[in-house]
């Protein structure tokens, strides 16, 4: 699949914005965060912005954003448009989670508890707008969604830690905390995801999709035209193995080692305004790792519509 | 709205493409683009039109195929377009409602002025039946010439798919696929005709009939004709008869 | 170039207007509807009346839209300002450009006609061009054919008067084998598929003989992946087969060939290998009833087959029979000797044999219909042998074409498979006699300034006294056609035009006169050369070696750059054509038929139908034919002369609706409601013949009466199967030292050998050369979705095929380390491109093959400097020398057939060399060629079809 930049942008700030506003809602749920006005703007500002900057990346993907709108309509069958509907509606606790956290200092929980579930749910439709895609088989699998959520939740956490952490001292950090914990697990996930995903293939051959396979090995003889097309473009993406694999490292190393260790010491620094600046560090690493482990979600899938085209296998 | 019908439509509208005769002309194609650009939405654009690698949106292609080595293999001719499935994931994953499923017919459309070229669609689609058209933005596949097949200004025996009524070799059919009588599901059944990959769960409309088995006779024991005249040879066997 | 799209009402998708015409996206000739809104196109389809193509159109037909609207349309008269080939024109006004070319033809036509060269392409007003030629007086005339099929058309038209090539069918719906030679589309390309398509539903079989199996060949029920120019061994260990089982149609062969006819047997003599004939001339046979010498064609015969009689005169003769039967006999023709060669093993040899016997004798297909033949006997019912065979291009572009030709007609005789049903049959208005009349005028003192010829410049020789040489046996043509170094070259041979012309051999010419033929590009062997020698100056004089070049194109075509005076056409739908049989008729085997193109739109730009110009330059130049009494111009357009003109009394251009009254059909009074007549009946006309006339025809009596009074015959009387052939020998016996007419020392040994009476396989020149080093065989296929150059400015077929690839065996990768996409370098004894391929399993592993002339030059086309066709396309022509190499005759001949002068483009062999192009730029790659001014530049997207009006469906 071609690796859109839009959207690689949008899964990534808008996953990550999420996780931090469900970070930041239970936060507030369970009392670990101060309703220190200040803190609300500046973390429920920044989630916001991410949001929103996300979304809004997603419509640069449409070729016709001025009917945007109508795809709130289909919730009822289309998980693309059931994270629109979510999305939106997650705005409206969110929003005025911020208004009360920034105005009165007040952080009314059924707003918090609903503002988390939102997210949560946004982000399990983007999962699930992926893997509910049977023609492209790596996409098509259990973990995918779950890969989405827990890379969210890491992000959003580290994110909080640079947020919130200045704030917390001197009492424990615990974002820090729960963001080094978080990491390594989301990661574990997605390399669960990338071995499970890469023993299931091929899961179709040319020779089974063009029903020729009985007549002996199948190949592609004449492709329909010599220009390109729209399915060529959109879905014929190939990318090396080797190149595959050194992203696959670079992934995780960005994504969890560099934070990891960046949080690690943070933790013990005496100067806060260094841990502060680690944690800076680590946030853009954690969401430089989740955009190269986005963008090889792309550009390892394979779609089955490429059998017609001569892929032997998908 | 693009929750699937509830029931398996009365009529299931498709075609019945034969792989053992399509020579690859492709003049379904052409005449498939020449009936849709101006008819049913948005014309089928091209794109860099006299340049390099030219693009345009295409709702029927034929592929080229070789199956089978050397002189025992085939050549096969394909013919895709959107098999208009029962199953038709592209229209569930629709958010718009702009892909939608006939409820009396079967056939799978797109309502151009709610697509907003998410493209989604296609992605959902394991045939590659569906194309986004490079100018309108605006997501383009197969109508079964829905604008010919019902048209009450079009004489009766024209009221068929261009590509069908196109096609010299007759290798594609036009009809009713729930009606076990109808031409095209008495073709089936007589030919063997098959789902595209059915392990999909899809349930495409469109069949396709498989190659004939060549008969060269390759494998068969080697067979010969007698001589004539084992001793006088040809000319004596001509006296024979002559004489 | 769209308007604001209306919404249609529900239902509502007919057009407003529906005109019909005659497609003219190649040769096949369908009849289309073409659907107007708003005077603009909106839909082309087939005419679902028209017998051609019964409804069904063709890529490129349904493309013809895309074509109206192709930013390569010329536009107005140009005239070169600048060196050839700069593209460098003036536009000029149409009186202009008539008054130049009046003036350099009268000059020539008054100094010496022959200096003007007019030569057409796949026009289909071949019947006018070579009458303009003929009122001209140049002998300098010939339309494509001599590059394109003439071996076919020749070996046919001199063995049973008809021909594989646009003259006969298969009989489809009949037939139980077909086997097809050497075809990839054809010019019958609809018709072949609708009949293979009955092949298929009937469960007939379909052999396929073609190194490559694509197309028609992917569907064949088997496919010989033969070795290219072996047809020949092939079809004759067939023979051998045949005749060693005796499985042969002896009743057939008796009454309708020359098998009993006896040959003289008297070596050394003038008379030997002439048919024994009596005091009338009437060739004998040794009837077995009488045990005497009696006429062959007698009506109550029983020709001895084998044997030797002594003549009165004391000389002996031998059934042809016998002679063809010793000559397959021979082991060299056995499937073990020939397997080796052609690359089909001789089981498969034997068993096809086998197969053919079966289908053709063990059971006969049976029309139901009495018939009388020429002999004035009843027959209750037709008895077919329902064995079809077919052959088109992969046999005649072989320089061993017409003998191979000649061979496959032999084996369908052989089995009595000829215009028997359920066999091949013959179209009207075939058969003619064998061959047709007139023979071509053209000899020196045919020649004078001012005055027309005194025939058509094309026909057939009966024998050397009607070729066109001069007292020293050297050729009167410019392209040597109807000499000694190619005696039966009916169609003339373009292809040696511009070489000739430029080297002065025979002489040099003032003025070429082209039409409808690309010839600077996919059409000349040898490219690259030819477009050297359209741009060469002669040191002597400082001009042009072709001093004067005329081109009537429609497109910016490649060879546009090199005229000096351009004329722009119109398209198919702006213009009255006719498809006329006194041209390259459209008659199926059951009908008389031919068509008309009327104009369907109007024009837009300052061009003129390319007839209309040529009829009114014959008006300027004073040829009586297009002048009347006063002076005027006889005929006011194309239309008016196809209406009134006469060929001879009663014969114009098209047959339907002739008499005043409109009710005659071949023969009758022009009528000047002709064309609304045709109109009226979808542009066609169509009169299907009696049932009992429908087979046999070469023996039919009852057809044979009604073609002559239709005016396609001269008379009734048997058309006799020449499987031996007379004619060749007569040329033969000369070369041999015998006769007033005798060629040239140099070319005996070459006559002599290759006008051999008998079918016999000899290998092809070009391939035969230097093995060692060139040991593939390299040929090129017809995509079934492009005419030849046409199709590269059409938006959609481009986007279809716009690029092409050497397509090669696995075998031959593995060898080589090749994979798809790879850069090889291939050259030929001539020449060498660089190009990508593309592996396969389907074709002779001796064998790499290309699409046809997809490869097109920057800058032409309207398309784009990088687009596919010039950067990744390529043609194979550039490695095709258009000369053999001197092999020891002191001089080089043609490349081509050593009978008909038929082009040999598939008699190239090459090697093949992996490289790497990190330019990714295939070559050779030439200058870009400039477009002409005026010309609007091409539009970046294209979305044809916006005005028409959305078509709303309701859930
Ligand atoms: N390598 C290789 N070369 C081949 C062949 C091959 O098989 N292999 N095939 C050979 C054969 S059989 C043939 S017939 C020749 C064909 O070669 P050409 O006869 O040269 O065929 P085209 O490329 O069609 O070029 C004909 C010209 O006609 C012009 N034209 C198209 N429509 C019209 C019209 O309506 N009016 C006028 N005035 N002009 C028009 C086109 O613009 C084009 O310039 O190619 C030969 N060359
Ligand atoms: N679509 C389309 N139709 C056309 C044309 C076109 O350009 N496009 N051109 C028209 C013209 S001008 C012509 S002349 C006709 C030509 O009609 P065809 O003769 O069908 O044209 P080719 O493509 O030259 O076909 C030659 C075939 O012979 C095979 N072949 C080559 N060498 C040998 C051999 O030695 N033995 C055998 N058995 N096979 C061999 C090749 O693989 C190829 O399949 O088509 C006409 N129709
Ligand atoms: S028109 Fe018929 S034969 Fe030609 S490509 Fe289409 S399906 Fe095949
Ligand atoms: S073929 Fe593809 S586009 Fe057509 S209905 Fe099936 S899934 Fe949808
Ligand atoms: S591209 Fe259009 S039709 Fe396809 S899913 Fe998106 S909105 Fe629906
Ligand atoms: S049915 Fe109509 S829209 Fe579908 S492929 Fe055929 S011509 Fe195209
Ligand atoms: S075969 Fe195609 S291009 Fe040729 S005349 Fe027929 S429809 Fe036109
Ligand atoms: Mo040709």
């Amino acid at each position: 699949m071609h690796p859109t930049f839009s959207i690689l942008l949008f899964t990534t700030l808008a996953g990550t914005g999420y996780g931090l506003l469900f970070v930041l809602c239970v936060g507030l749920l369970l009392g670990l965060l101060p309703t220190d006005p200040r803190l609300g703007l500046i973390a429920m500002g920044a989630t916001l912005v991410m949001i929103t900057a996300g979304l809004l990346c997603s419509l640069g993907h449409l070729r016709r954003p001025e009917r945007a709108w109508r795809a709130f309509s289909q919730w009822r069958s289309s998980w693309l448009s059931r994270e629109g509907v979510a999305a939106v509606l997650t705005f409206i606790p969110a929003g005025l989670l911020t208004v009360f956290w920034v105005a009165a200092g007040a952080a009314p929980w059924p707003l918090g508890l609903l503002a988390a579930i939102g997210a949560v749910v946004t982000v399990l439709c983007t999962g699930m707008i992926y893997q509910s895609l049977a023609p492209i088989p790596r996409w098509h699998h259990p973990l995918t969604t779950p890969v989405y959520l827990c890379l969210s939740l890491a992000t959003g956490l580290v994110l909080a830690a640079l947020l919130t952490g200045s704030w917390l001292t001197p009492s424990l950090p615990w974002p820090h905390v729960a963001a080094l914990l978080a990491l390594p697990v989301a990661w574990l996930v997605k390399w669960q995801w990338w071995q499970r995903t890469d023993a299931g293939m091929p899961t179709a051959t040319i020779g089974s999709a063009t029903g020729l396979g009985k007549l002996g090995r199948v190949s592609l003889l004449e492709s329909p035209h010599t220009g390109s097309n729209y399915l060529l473009n959109e879905m014929g993406y190939r990318v090396g193995r080797k190149h595959a694999a050194k992203l696959r490292r670079i992934a995780v190393v960005l994504g969890a080692a560099v934070p990891w260790l960046l949080l690690a010491v943070a933790l013990f620094t005496p100067s806060p305004a260094f841990a502060v600046f680690l944690t800076l560090l680590a946030a853009l690493a954690a969401v430089a790792g989740t955009l190269v482990e986005r963008w090889l979600f792309f550009a390892e899938a394979k779609h089955m519509m490429t059998l017609y085209y001569g892929e032997q296998t998908v | 709205m693009t929750m699937l019908p509830a029931a398996t439509p009365p009529k299931r509208l498709g075609l019945v493409i034969d792989l053992d005769t399509c020579v690859g002309c492709q003049a379904c194609v052409v005449a498939c683009k020449e009936w849709n650009t101006g008819g049913y939405g948005a014309p089928l654009a091209d794109q860099r039109a006299y340049g390099a690698d030219p693009i345009g949106s295409w709702l029927n292609r034929v592929h080229g195929f070789e199956a089978g080595e050397g002189a025992n293999g085939r050549t096969v001719h394909f013919p895709k377009s959107c098999l208009h499935c029962d199953n038709a994931a592209c229209v569930t994953v629709c958010p718009t409602g702009a892909s939608y499923k006939r409820a009396d017919d079967g056939i799978v459309l797109v309502d151009e002025d709610k697509c907003i070229g998410c493209g989604l669609c296609a992605w959902a689609c394991p045939y590659g039946a569906r194309e986004l058209d490079p100018l309108a933005g605006v997501m383009k596949k197969c109508t079964l010439c829905v604008d010919r097949i019902y048209a009450e200004d079009l004489p009766e025996g024209e009221r068929e798919p261009a590509c069908v009524r196109t096609c010299p070799t007759h290798a594609r059919h036009f009809g009713d696929l729930a009606d076990p009588n109808s031409p095209v599901s008495r073709l089936v059944a007589d030919r063997g005709g098959f789902d595209l990959m059915a392990e999909m769960g899809y349930r495409p409309t469109n069949k396709y009939l498989p190659p004939r088995p060549g008969r060269s006779g390759c494998g068969a024991a080697p067979v010969a004709l007698e001589d004539a005249s084992p001793k006088g040879g040809f000319l004596g066997w001509l006296d024979k008869v002559l004489s | 170039m769209e308007g604001p799209s209306k919404i249609r009402a529900k239902g509502n998708v007919a057009a407003d207007e529906v005109k019909t015409t005659t497609c003219y996206m190649c040769a096949c000739r369908c009849g289309i509807r073409v659907h107007l809104e708003g005077g603009e196109l909106r839909f082309i389809d087939g005419n679902p009346d028209h017998p051609v193509n019964r409804g069904v159109v063709c890529a490129k037909g349904a493309a013809g839209i895309m074509q109206q609207h192709s930013p390569a349309k010329l536009r107005k008269p140009l005239l070169r300002t600048g060196p050839r080939g700069s593209g460098q024109f003036r536009e000029i006004e149409w009186d202009e450009a008539l008054s130049i070319a009046t003036g350099w033809l009268s000059n020539i036509r008054y100094d010496d006609p022959k200096k003007l060269a007019f030569f057409t392409g796949r026009d289909q007003s071949q019947a006018l061009t070579g009458f303009w030629a003929k009122e001209f007086g140049t002998p300098n005339f010939a339309a494509h054919g001599g590059f394109c099929s003439v071996n076919m058309a020749t070996a046919g038209m001199y063995t049973y008067g008809g021909a594989f090539w646009e003259f006969g069918e298969v009989d489809f719906p009949r037939t139980r084998y077909f086997l097809m030679f050497g075809v990839a589309e054809d010019h019958d390309s609809n018709p072949i598929k609708i009949g293979l398509a009955q092949l298929k539903e009937r469960g007939a079989k379909f052999v396929s003989v073609n190194p490559v199996r694509t197309g028609y060949s992917a569907i064949a029920d088997e496919w010989l992946p033969i070795t290219p120019g072996t047809d020949g061994l092939f079809v004759m260990a067939l023979i051998h087969e045949l005749l060693r089982a005796g499985k042969v149609d002896i009743p057939y062969l008796q009454r309708f060939t020359n098998a009993g006819w006896l040959v003289v047997d008297a070596p050394g003599e003038g008379t030997d290998g002439l048919f024994a004939r009596d005091e009338d001339g009437r060739a004998l046979c040794m009837d077995l009833r009488t045990r005497s010498l009696q006429p062959a064609e007698a009506a109550e015969v029983d020709p001895m087959l084998a044997g030797r009689v002594e003549l009165p005169d004391g000389r002996f003769a031998r059934p042809a029979f016998q002679l063809l039967a010793e000559r397959y006999a021979d082991p060299a023709y056995s499937p073990d000797q020939v397997a080796l060669r052609c690359g089909i093993d001789a089981t498969t040899i034997r068993r096809i044999a086998l197969e053919l016997a079966q289908a053709a004798f063990d059971q006969p297909v049976v029309v139901e219909t009495p018939w009388t033949d020429v002999w004035g006997r009843r027959h209750e019912r037709f008895v077919g042998r329902p064995v079809a065979m077919h052959a088109m291009r992969g046999i005649s572009a072989h320089a061993n074409g017409f003998q191979t030709c000649r061979a496959i007609h032999l084996l369908q005789a052989l089995l009595g498979a000829i215009d028997t049903p359920g066999s091949h049959r013959f179209e009207t208005p075939y058969p003619k006699s064998i061959p047709p009349g007139p023979k071509p005028a053209g000899k020196p003192e045919h020649i004078v300034p001012g005055r027309p010829l005194p025939g058509m410049p094309l026909g057939y020789p009966l024998g050397p006294e009607d070729l066109l040489v001069d007292a020293e046996g050297e050729p009167v043509r410019i392209d040597k056609a109807f000499s000694w170094e190619a005696p039966l070259s009916a169609h003339g041979l373009m292809h040696l035009v511009i070489g000739n012309a430029r080297r002065g051999d025979p002489y040099r010419i003032d003025t070429l006169f082209m039409y409808m033929a690309n010839m600077a590009w996919n059409s000349a062997m040898n490219t690259a050369e030819t477009i050297g020698w359209l741009t060469e100056l002669d040191p002597a004089t400082g001009d042009y070696v072709i001093p004067r070049i005329i081109y009537a194109d429609a497109f910016h075509s490649e060879t546009v750059a090199y005229a000096d005076l351009v004329l722009p056409d119109t398209t198919y739908l702006e213009r009255h054509d006719c498809i006329s049989l006194l041209d390259r008729p459209i008659g199926s085997a059951d009908a008389i038929q031919d068509s008309i193109r009327q104009p369907v739109i109007p024009l837009d730009r300052d061009v003129r139908p390319f007839q209309d110009v040529l009829i009114e330059l014959g008006w300027r130049l004073g040829l009586s034919a297009f002048t009347d009494e006063a002076g005027q111009a006889r005929y006011s357009s194309y239309a008016d002369y196809i209406v009134r003109h006469e060929r001879t009394p009663g014969i114009g251009p098209l047959a339907g609706w002739r008499g005043a009254d409109g009710t005659a059909t071949g023969k009758g009074a022009p009528n000047p409601h002709q064309l609304e007549r045709y109109i009226e009946n979808g542009c066609f006309f169509q009169e299907e013949i009696p049932e009992s006339t429908r087979f046999m025809k070469h023996a039919n009596r009852d057809y044979q009466t009604f073609a002559v009074g239709k005016g396609m015959m001269p008379s009734v009387g048997p058309l006799t199967i020449q499987l031996y052939s007379e004619i060749l020998q007569k040329f033969r016996l000369a070369a041999q030292g015998h006769g007033p007419i005798q060629p040239p020392e140099r070319h005996r040994q070459r006559v002599a050998t290759y006008f051999d009476p008998v079918p016999f396989w000899y290998a092809p020149f070009d391939a035969a050369h230097d093995r060692d080093a060139f040991p593939l065989h390299a040929v090129t296929q017809r995509p079934m979705s492009m005419y030849h150059a046409w199709h590269s400015q059409n938006v959609w077929l481009r986007q279809i095929l716009g690029e092409n690839r050497l397509y090669i065996a696995t075998a031959l990768a593995d060898r080589n380390g090749l994979r798809d996409d790879d850069w090889v370098r291939l050259e030929s004894r001539h020449g060498a491109i660089e190009v990508q391929v593309k592996v396969m399993e389907g074709v002779n592993e001796h064998t790499v093959w290309t699409w046809n002339a997809i490869g097109k030059r920057a800058g032409t086309w309207g398309l784009a400097h990088d687009a596919g066709e010039a950067t990744r396309g390529f043609l194979l022509n550039h490695l095709i020398d258009d000369l053999l190499p001197d092999r020891g005759e002191g001089m080089r001949y043609a490349n081509a057939d050593p009978v008909t002068g038929q082009a040999a483009w598939y008699d190239l062999t090459v090697r093949i060399e992996k490289i790497a192009r990190h330019d990714e730029r295939s070559q050779p790659a030439f200058a870009p060629l400039q477009p002409p001014p005026g010309q609007a530049p091409s539009p970046p997207h294209v979305a044809y079809g916006g005005r028409f009006g959305a078509w709303k469906a309701e859930r």
